[in-house]
Protein backbone atom coordinates (compact mmCIF):
# COMPACT_ATOMS: atom_id res chain seq x y z
CA UNK A 1 0.00 0.00 0.00
CA UNK A 2 1.25 3.50 -0.81
CA UNK A 3 0.20 6.35 1.35
CA UNK A 4 -1.17 9.13 -0.79
CA UNK A 5 0.86 12.33 -0.98
CA UNK A 6 3.89 10.99 0.90
CA UNK A 7 7.15 11.25 -1.06
CA UNK A 8 9.32 8.75 0.77
CA UNK A 9 12.84 9.93 -0.02
CA UNK A 10 12.01 13.61 -0.26
CA UNK A 11 9.98 13.69 2.96
CA UNK A 12 12.75 11.96 4.87
CA UNK A 13 15.24 14.60 3.78
CA UNK A 14 12.83 17.45 4.53
CA UNK A 15 12.13 16.24 8.10
CA UNK A 16 15.87 15.84 8.56
CA UNK A 17 16.04 19.58 7.87
CA UNK A 18 14.07 20.12 11.10
CA UNK A 19 16.60 17.98 12.97
CA UNK A 20 19.36 20.15 11.46
CA UNK A 21 17.67 23.22 12.96
CA UNK A 22 17.66 21.49 16.36
CA UNK A 23 21.35 20.59 16.00
CA UNK A 24 22.19 24.18 15.02
CA UNK A 25 20.33 25.47 18.09
CA UNK A 26 22.13 22.94 20.28
CA UNK A 27 25.53 24.06 18.93
CA UNK A 28 24.62 27.75 19.27
CA UNK A 29 23.44 27.31 22.87
CA UNK A 30 26.18 24.77 23.74
CA UNK A 31 23.61 22.25 24.96
CA UNK A 32 25.85 19.28 24.01
CA UNK A 33 22.84 17.51 22.52
CA UNK A 34 24.08 17.36 18.91
CA UNK A 35 26.05 14.14 19.30
CA UNK A 36 23.14 12.32 20.92
CA UNK A 37 20.74 13.64 18.28
CA UNK A 38 23.10 12.48 15.54
CA UNK A 39 23.40 9.00 17.03
CA UNK A 40 19.60 8.82 17.40
CA UNK A 41 19.07 9.84 13.74
CA UNK A 42 21.52 7.27 12.39
CA UNK A 43 20.47 4.46 14.72
CA UNK A 44 16.75 4.92 14.15
CA UNK A 45 17.28 4.95 10.36
CA UNK A 46 19.39 1.79 10.37
CA UNK A 47 17.15 -0.03 12.87
CA UNK A 48 13.89 0.88 11.16
CA UNK A 49 15.22 -0.04 7.74
CA UNK A 50 16.47 -3.36 9.10
CA UNK A 51 13.26 -4.19 10.95
CA UNK A 52 11.30 -3.22 7.82
CA UNK A 53 13.13 -5.89 5.84
CA UNK A 54 12.88 -8.41 8.70
CA UNK A 55 9.11 -7.89 9.08
CA UNK A 56 8.67 -8.08 5.31
CA UNK A 57 10.61 -11.37 5.31
CA UNK A 58 8.59 -12.81 8.22
CA UNK A 59 5.33 -11.78 6.51
CA UNK A 60 6.49 -13.75 3.49
CA UNK A 61 7.22 -16.87 5.56
CA UNK A 62 3.63 -16.97 6.86
CA UNK A 63 4.90 -18.97 9.84
CA UNK A 64 3.84 -18.31 13.43
CA UNK A 65 7.10 -19.90 14.61
CA UNK A 66 9.06 -17.15 12.85
CA UNK A 67 6.81 -14.52 14.50
CA UNK A 68 7.43 -16.06 17.93
CA UNK A 69 11.18 -16.13 17.29
CA UNK A 70 11.21 -12.47 16.25
CA UNK A 71 9.20 -11.46 19.34
CA UNK A 72 11.52 -13.51 21.59
CA UNK A 73 14.50 -11.68 20.08
CA UNK A 74 12.80 -8.35 20.80
CA UNK A 75 12.18 -9.40 24.44
CA UNK A 76 15.87 -10.28 24.85
CA UNK A 77 17.01 -6.97 23.40
CA UNK A 78 14.52 -5.08 25.61
CA UNK A 79 15.71 -6.95 28.72
CA UNK A 80 19.33 -6.22 27.84
CA UNK A 81 18.56 -2.50 27.45
CA UNK A 82 16.67 -2.44 30.76
CA UNK A 83 19.43 -4.30 32.60
CA UNK A 84 22.03 -1.87 31.29
CA UNK A 85 20.01 1.07 32.62
CA UNK A 86 19.68 -0.66 35.99
CA UNK A 87 23.38 -1.28 36.55
CA UNK A 88 24.07 -2.34 40.10
CA UNK A 89 20.89 -4.38 40.39
CA UNK A 90 21.89 -8.06 40.55
CA UNK A 91 20.14 -10.44 38.15
CA UNK A 92 18.44 -7.49 36.43
CA UNK A 93 18.62 -9.10 32.97
CA UNK A 94 16.80 -12.25 34.07
CA UNK A 95 14.24 -10.24 36.04
CA UNK A 96 13.56 -7.87 33.11
CA UNK A 97 13.45 -10.69 30.55
CA UNK A 98 11.03 -12.68 32.73
CA UNK A 99 8.73 -9.73 33.41
CA UNK A 100 8.68 -8.41 29.81
CA UNK A 101 8.29 -11.93 28.44
CA UNK A 102 5.37 -12.80 30.72
CA UNK A 103 3.68 -9.46 29.96
CA UNK A 104 4.03 -10.03 26.20
CA UNK A 105 2.85 -13.64 26.27
CA UNK A 106 -0.07 -12.86 28.59
CA UNK A 107 -1.42 -9.90 26.62
CA UNK A 108 -0.92 -11.34 23.14
CA UNK A 109 -2.33 -14.64 24.43
CA UNK A 110 -5.50 -12.95 25.66
CA UNK A 111 -5.88 -11.04 22.38
CA UNK A 112 -5.58 -14.29 20.43
CA UNK A 113 -7.71 -16.49 22.72
CA UNK A 114 -10.58 -13.99 22.74
CA UNK A 115 -10.28 -13.62 18.93
CA UNK A 116 -9.72 -9.89 19.26
CA UNK A 117 -6.96 -10.08 16.66
CA UNK A 118 -6.29 -12.79 14.08
CA UNK A 119 -3.16 -14.94 14.53
CA UNK A 120 -1.16 -13.33 11.75
CA UNK A 121 2.23 -11.63 11.61
CA UNK A 122 0.54 -8.40 10.46
CA UNK A 123 -1.08 -8.01 13.92
CA UNK A 124 1.25 -9.89 16.24
CA UNK A 125 4.52 -8.18 15.33
CA UNK A 126 3.44 -4.53 15.67
CA UNK A 127 1.29 -5.16 18.74
CA UNK A 128 3.99 -7.31 20.33
CA UNK A 129 6.55 -4.61 19.61
CA UNK A 130 4.41 -2.03 21.39
CA UNK A 131 3.90 -4.26 24.43
CA UNK A 132 7.61 -5.12 24.64
CA UNK A 133 8.82 -1.55 24.12
CA UNK A 134 6.50 -0.04 26.70
CA UNK A 135 7.17 -2.82 29.22
CA UNK A 136 10.89 -2.22 28.74
CA UNK A 137 10.59 1.47 29.62
CA UNK A 138 8.56 0.69 32.71
CA UNK A 139 10.90 -2.11 33.77
CA UNK A 140 13.88 0.28 33.53
CA UNK A 141 12.06 2.94 35.56
CA UNK A 142 11.02 0.46 38.25
CA UNK A 143 14.49 -1.06 38.56
CA UNK A 144 16.42 2.22 38.74
CA UNK A 145 13.90 3.78 41.11
CA UNK A 146 14.02 0.78 43.44
CA UNK A 147 17.83 0.75 43.40
CA UNK A 148 18.12 4.48 44.14
CA UNK A 149 15.40 4.56 46.80
CA UNK A 150 16.71 1.54 48.70
CA UNK A 151 20.15 3.16 48.62
CA UNK A 152 18.87 6.49 49.92
CA UNK A 153 16.46 5.10 52.48
CA UNK A 154 18.78 2.50 53.89
CA UNK A 155 18.32 3.69 57.51
CA UNK A 156 14.55 3.27 57.20
CA UNK A 157 14.85 -0.22 55.77
CA UNK A 158 17.30 -1.22 58.50
CA UNK A 159 15.07 0.23 61.22
CA UNK A 160 12.13 -1.83 59.96
CA UNK A 161 14.24 -5.01 59.75
CA UNK A 162 15.54 -4.42 63.28
CA UNK A 163 11.93 -4.37 64.49
CA UNK A 164 11.30 -7.84 63.08
CA UNK A 165 9.94 -6.84 59.66
CA UNK A 166 10.57 -9.23 56.76
CA UNK A 167 12.45 -7.95 53.70
CA UNK A 168 9.12 -7.57 51.93
CA UNK A 169 7.52 -5.63 54.79
CA UNK A 170 10.59 -3.41 55.12
CA UNK A 171 10.70 -2.58 51.41
CA UNK A 172 6.92 -2.34 50.84
CA UNK A 173 6.63 1.48 51.06
CA UNK A 174 9.60 1.93 48.70
CA UNK A 175 8.22 -0.66 46.28
CA UNK A 176 4.87 1.11 46.28
CA UNK A 177 6.34 4.50 45.34
CA UNK A 178 8.62 2.94 42.72
CA UNK A 179 5.67 1.22 41.00
CA UNK A 180 3.48 4.31 41.22
CA UNK A 181 6.15 6.51 39.68
CA UNK A 182 6.87 4.00 36.94
CA UNK A 183 3.22 3.55 35.99
CA UNK A 184 1.85 7.08 36.40
CA UNK A 185 3.11 8.33 32.98
CA UNK A 186 1.21 5.59 31.14
CA UNK A 187 -1.89 5.89 33.34
CA UNK A 188 -1.96 9.66 32.77
CA UNK A 189 -1.39 9.24 29.04
CA UNK A 190 -4.31 6.79 28.96
CA UNK A 191 -6.54 9.17 30.91
CA UNK A 192 -5.87 12.15 28.63
CA UNK A 193 -5.75 10.25 25.36
CA UNK A 194 -7.86 11.81 22.63
CA UNK A 195 -7.92 15.17 24.41
CA UNK A 196 -4.28 16.11 24.55
CA UNK A 197 -2.66 13.77 22.11
CA UNK A 198 -3.69 11.27 19.46
CA UNK A 199 -1.86 7.98 19.96
CA UNK A 200 0.52 6.58 17.35
CA UNK A 201 -1.46 3.63 16.10
CA UNK A 202 -4.50 5.81 15.45
CA UNK A 203 -2.46 8.56 13.80
CA UNK A 204 -0.88 5.97 11.50
CA UNK A 205 -4.21 4.47 10.49
CA UNK A 206 -5.87 7.82 9.84
CA UNK A 207 -2.95 9.02 7.73
CA UNK A 208 -3.01 5.73 5.83
CA UNK A 209 -6.62 6.52 4.91
CA UNK A 210 -8.59 4.35 7.37
CA UNK A 211 -12.00 5.29 8.72
CA UNK A 212 -11.44 7.30 11.97
CA UNK A 213 -13.94 5.13 13.87
CA UNK A 214 -12.10 2.02 12.74
CA UNK A 215 -8.86 3.64 13.92
CA UNK A 216 -10.44 4.39 17.32
CA UNK A 217 -11.51 0.76 17.68
CA UNK A 218 -7.96 -0.47 17.17
CA UNK A 219 -6.59 2.25 19.41
CA UNK A 220 -8.83 1.21 22.30
CA UNK A 221 -7.55 -2.35 21.98
CA UNK A 222 -3.98 -1.03 21.94
CA UNK A 223 -4.52 1.20 24.99
CA UNK A 224 -6.03 -1.49 27.18
CA UNK A 225 -3.44 -3.98 26.01
CA UNK A 226 -0.62 -1.58 26.95
CA UNK A 227 -2.15 -0.61 30.27
CA UNK A 228 -2.52 -4.27 31.20
CA UNK A 229 0.82 -5.53 29.97
CA UNK A 230 2.90 -2.64 31.29
CA UNK A 231 1.32 -2.90 34.73
CA UNK A 232 1.99 -6.65 34.77
CA UNK A 233 5.62 -6.07 33.74
CA UNK A 234 6.21 -3.37 36.38
CA UNK A 235 4.66 -5.37 39.23
CA UNK A 236 6.59 -8.50 38.23
CA UNK A 237 9.85 -6.55 38.03
CA UNK A 238 9.19 -5.08 41.46
CA UNK A 239 8.33 -8.37 43.12
CA UNK A 240 11.20 -10.26 41.48
CA UNK A 241 13.92 -7.67 41.95
CA UNK A 242 13.45 -6.41 45.52
CA UNK A 243 14.75 -9.76 46.76
CA UNK A 244 18.08 -9.07 45.05
CA UNK A 245 18.74 -6.36 47.61
CA UNK A 246 18.31 -8.72 50.57
CA UNK A 247 19.72 -12.01 51.78
CA UNK A 248 17.27 -14.84 52.58
CA UNK A 249 17.88 -14.00 56.26
CA UNK A 250 16.22 -10.58 55.85
CA UNK A 251 19.51 -8.69 55.77
CA UNK A 252 20.14 -5.74 53.49
CA UNK A 253 23.01 -6.52 51.13
CA UNK A 254 25.71 -3.93 50.82
CA UNK A 255 27.08 -4.81 47.40
CA UNK A 256 24.30 -3.82 44.96
CA UNK A 257 24.01 -0.36 46.51
CA UNK A 258 27.59 0.66 45.85
CA UNK A 259 27.77 2.27 42.46
CA UNK B 1 28.36 -8.56 77.80
CA UNK B 2 27.01 -9.36 81.25
CA UNK B 3 23.21 -9.51 81.52
CA UNK B 4 21.57 -6.50 83.13
CA UNK B 5 24.56 -4.23 82.56
CA UNK B 6 25.30 -1.28 80.31
CA UNK B 7 28.28 -1.93 78.06
CA UNK B 8 29.79 0.85 75.99
CA UNK B 9 31.65 0.03 72.77
CA UNK B 10 34.25 2.66 71.90
CA UNK B 11 36.90 2.95 69.21
CA UNK B 12 38.12 5.08 66.33
CA UNK B 13 35.81 5.45 63.32
CA UNK B 14 36.03 2.47 61.01
CA UNK B 15 36.86 0.16 63.93
CA UNK B 16 33.72 -1.87 63.26
CA UNK B 17 31.58 -0.71 66.20
CA UNK B 18 28.35 -0.50 64.18
CA UNK B 19 29.18 -3.75 62.40
CA UNK B 20 29.71 -5.50 65.73
CA UNK B 21 26.36 -4.23 66.97
CA UNK B 22 24.60 -5.43 63.80
CA UNK B 23 26.03 -8.93 64.10
CA UNK B 24 24.23 -9.23 67.46
CA UNK B 25 20.73 -8.96 65.96
CA UNK B 26 21.97 -10.34 62.64
CA UNK B 27 21.35 -7.32 60.48
CA UNK B 28 24.80 -8.40 59.30
CA UNK B 29 25.97 -12.00 59.27
CA UNK B 30 29.28 -12.45 61.13
CA UNK B 31 31.99 -13.70 58.75
CA UNK B 32 33.65 -15.59 61.62
CA UNK B 33 32.83 -16.34 65.22
CA UNK B 34 29.56 -16.79 67.01
CA UNK B 35 27.25 -14.53 69.00
CA UNK B 36 25.48 -16.07 71.99
CA UNK B 37 22.28 -14.80 73.56
CA UNK B 38 21.72 -16.19 77.04
CA UNK B 39 24.17 -18.99 76.26
CA UNK B 40 22.37 -19.91 73.04
CA UNK B 41 24.13 -19.45 69.66
CA UNK B 42 22.21 -16.88 67.59
CA UNK B 43 23.28 -18.43 64.27
CA UNK B 44 20.68 -21.15 64.80
CA UNK B 45 17.85 -18.73 65.53
CA UNK B 46 15.29 -17.30 63.15
CA UNK B 47 16.62 -13.77 62.48
CA UNK B 48 13.19 -12.17 62.84
CA UNK B 49 12.57 -13.86 66.20
CA UNK B 50 16.06 -12.83 67.34
CA UNK B 51 15.43 -9.19 66.38
CA UNK B 52 12.27 -9.22 68.50
CA UNK B 53 14.32 -10.34 71.50
CA UNK B 54 17.12 -7.83 70.91
CA UNK B 55 15.91 -4.31 70.13
CA UNK B 56 17.92 -1.67 68.30
CA UNK B 57 18.02 2.11 68.35
CA UNK B 58 19.86 3.96 65.57
CA UNK B 59 21.59 7.30 65.23
CA UNK B 60 18.55 8.75 63.48
CA UNK B 61 15.01 7.78 64.43
CA UNK B 62 13.21 6.47 61.33
CA UNK B 63 9.57 6.42 62.39
CA UNK B 64 6.82 4.73 60.38
CA UNK B 65 3.17 5.73 60.34
CA UNK B 66 0.98 8.82 60.39
CA UNK B 67 0.80 9.09 64.19
CA UNK B 68 3.25 8.54 67.03
CA UNK B 69 0.99 5.72 68.24
CA UNK B 70 1.35 3.87 64.91
CA UNK B 71 5.10 4.51 64.98
CA UNK B 72 5.37 3.15 68.52
CA UNK B 73 3.41 -0.03 67.77
CA UNK B 74 4.99 -0.78 64.35
CA UNK B 75 7.12 -3.73 65.47
CA UNK B 76 4.61 -5.04 68.01
CA UNK B 77 1.83 -5.11 65.40
CA UNK B 78 4.07 -6.95 62.92
CA UNK B 79 4.58 -9.55 65.65
CA UNK B 80 0.82 -9.76 66.16
CA UNK B 81 1.09 -8.32 69.66
CA UNK B 82 -0.98 -5.58 71.16
CA UNK B 83 0.61 -2.96 73.37
CA UNK B 84 -0.34 0.27 75.10
CA UNK B 85 1.36 3.09 73.19
CA UNK B 86 0.68 5.65 75.93
CA UNK B 87 2.36 3.53 78.60
CA UNK B 88 5.36 2.83 76.32
CA UNK B 89 5.79 6.52 75.57
CA UNK B 90 5.74 7.25 79.30
CA UNK B 91 8.42 4.61 79.82
CA UNK B 92 10.51 6.50 77.26
CA UNK B 93 9.93 9.78 79.12
CA UNK B 94 7.24 11.26 76.88
CA UNK B 95 3.71 12.23 77.83
CA UNK B 96 1.07 9.69 76.74
CA UNK B 97 -0.74 12.47 74.85
CA UNK B 98 2.07 12.42 72.25
CA UNK B 99 0.52 9.35 70.67
CA UNK B 100 -1.94 11.33 68.53
CA UNK B 101 0.69 13.70 67.15
CA UNK B 102 2.38 13.35 63.77
CA UNK B 103 5.95 12.02 64.14
CA UNK B 104 7.34 14.89 62.04
CA UNK B 105 5.89 17.41 64.52
CA UNK B 106 8.28 16.14 67.21
CA UNK B 107 11.84 17.33 67.82
CA UNK B 108 14.62 14.89 66.92
CA UNK B 109 15.18 14.19 70.63
CA UNK B 110 11.49 13.37 71.11
CA UNK B 111 11.52 11.22 67.97
CA UNK B 112 14.49 9.33 69.37
CA UNK B 113 12.44 8.63 72.51
CA UNK B 114 9.64 7.28 70.32
CA UNK B 115 12.16 4.98 68.63
CA UNK B 116 13.15 3.73 72.10
CA UNK B 117 9.47 3.24 73.04
CA UNK B 118 8.96 1.33 69.79
CA UNK B 119 11.84 -1.00 70.64
CA UNK B 120 10.44 -1.51 74.17
CA UNK B 121 7.06 -2.49 72.70
CA UNK B 122 8.55 -5.88 71.81
CA UNK B 123 9.65 -6.41 75.43
CA UNK B 124 13.26 -7.12 74.41
CA UNK B 125 15.85 -8.77 76.66
CA UNK B 126 18.55 -6.45 75.38
CA UNK B 127 18.76 -3.13 73.57
CA UNK B 128 21.49 -2.21 71.07
CA UNK B 129 22.08 1.50 70.62
CA UNK B 130 24.19 2.79 67.71
CA UNK B 131 25.32 6.34 68.59
CA UNK B 132 21.83 7.12 69.90
CA UNK B 133 22.60 10.72 70.87
CA UNK B 134 25.03 11.91 68.19
CA UNK B 135 22.25 13.70 66.26
CA UNK B 136 20.97 15.49 69.38
CA UNK B 137 21.83 18.73 71.16
CA UNK B 138 23.46 18.71 74.57
CA UNK B 139 20.25 18.95 76.62
CA UNK B 140 18.46 16.20 74.67
CA UNK B 141 21.61 14.08 74.86
CA UNK B 142 21.67 14.28 78.67
CA UNK B 143 17.99 13.33 78.90
CA UNK B 144 18.51 10.25 76.70
CA UNK B 145 21.49 9.26 78.88
CA UNK B 146 19.27 9.49 81.98
CA UNK B 147 16.67 7.37 80.20
CA UNK B 148 19.28 4.72 79.37
CA UNK B 149 20.26 4.41 83.06
CA UNK B 150 16.62 4.42 84.09
CA UNK B 151 15.63 1.60 81.71
CA UNK B 152 18.56 -0.44 82.95
CA UNK B 153 17.62 0.11 86.59
CA UNK B 154 13.86 -0.34 86.32
CA UNK B 155 13.60 -3.11 83.70
CA UNK B 156 16.95 -4.83 84.27
CA UNK B 157 17.48 -4.34 80.52
CA UNK B 158 20.91 -5.27 79.11
CA UNK B 159 22.20 -2.38 76.99
CA UNK B 160 25.03 -2.14 74.50
CA UNK B 161 25.77 1.45 73.51
CA UNK B 162 28.15 2.47 70.73
CA UNK B 163 29.53 5.91 71.48
CA UNK B 164 32.39 8.15 70.42
CA UNK B 165 31.90 10.43 73.43
CA UNK B 166 34.06 9.31 76.37
CA UNK B 167 32.31 11.73 78.76
CA UNK B 168 29.05 10.06 77.86
CA UNK B 169 30.61 6.64 78.38
CA UNK B 170 31.74 7.70 81.85
CA UNK B 171 28.24 8.91 82.72
CA UNK B 172 26.36 5.92 81.34
CA UNK B 173 28.36 2.69 81.12
CA UNK B 174 29.14 -0.05 83.62
CA UNK B 175 31.64 -1.68 81.30
CA UNK B 176 33.75 -0.52 78.36
CA UNK B 177 34.88 -2.55 75.35
CA UNK B 178 37.61 -1.02 73.17
CA UNK B 179 37.50 -1.90 69.49
CA UNK B 180 40.35 -1.07 67.11
CA UNK B 181 40.42 -2.18 63.46
CA UNK B 182 37.80 -4.86 64.00
CA UNK B 183 39.49 -6.40 67.05
CA UNK B 184 38.73 -6.10 70.74
CA UNK B 185 41.65 -4.46 72.49
CA UNK B 186 40.26 -5.32 75.90
CA UNK B 187 37.37 -4.62 78.24
CA UNK B 188 37.24 -2.91 81.61
CA UNK B 189 34.84 -1.89 84.33
CA UNK B 190 34.09 1.80 84.05
CA UNK B 191 36.22 2.79 87.03
CA UNK B 192 39.18 0.71 85.81
CA UNK B 193 38.89 2.32 82.38
CA UNK B 194 38.78 5.89 83.60
CA UNK B 195 41.37 5.55 86.36
CA UNK B 196 43.63 2.58 86.89
CA UNK B 197 44.53 -0.36 84.63
CA UNK B 198 42.47 0.84 81.64
CA UNK B 199 43.98 4.33 81.73
CA UNK B 200 46.44 3.64 78.90
CA UNK B 201 43.75 2.28 76.58
CA UNK B 202 41.56 5.26 77.45
CA UNK B 203 44.33 7.74 76.57
CA UNK B 204 45.01 5.87 73.31
CA UNK B 205 41.33 6.00 72.34
CA UNK B 206 40.88 9.60 73.45
CA UNK B 207 43.63 10.61 71.03
CA UNK B 208 41.85 8.92 68.14
CA UNK B 209 38.24 9.98 68.55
Amino acid sequence: MRVEGLQTVGSGLLTLGLVAVAVALSLYQRLDLEKDIGVAVVRSFVQLAAIGYVIDYVFGLESLGAVALLLAGMVMFAAWTSARRASGVPRSFIVAAGAIGVAAVATLGVLLLLHIVPPTARYLIPLGGMVIGNSMNTASLTLTRLRDDIGEQRPKVEAALALGATSHQAVAPILKTALQRALIPLIDATKTTGIIFLPGAMVGMIIAGADPLEAVRLQIVVLYMLLGSVSIAAILVGLLSYRSFFTPRHQLKTAPLEN
Amino acid sequence: MPGGSITAVVGPSGAGKSTLLRTVNRLIEPTAGEVYLDGEPTSGMDPLALRRRVGMVFQLPALFGATVEEATLYGARLAGKDADAGRLLEMAGLDASFKDKAPQALSVGEQQRVSIARALALEPEALLMDEPTSALDEAARRRIEDLIRELNASLGLTLVVVSHDLDQVERVADRVVVLVRGRSEGEWDRDEFFSGPGERARRYIAGRL
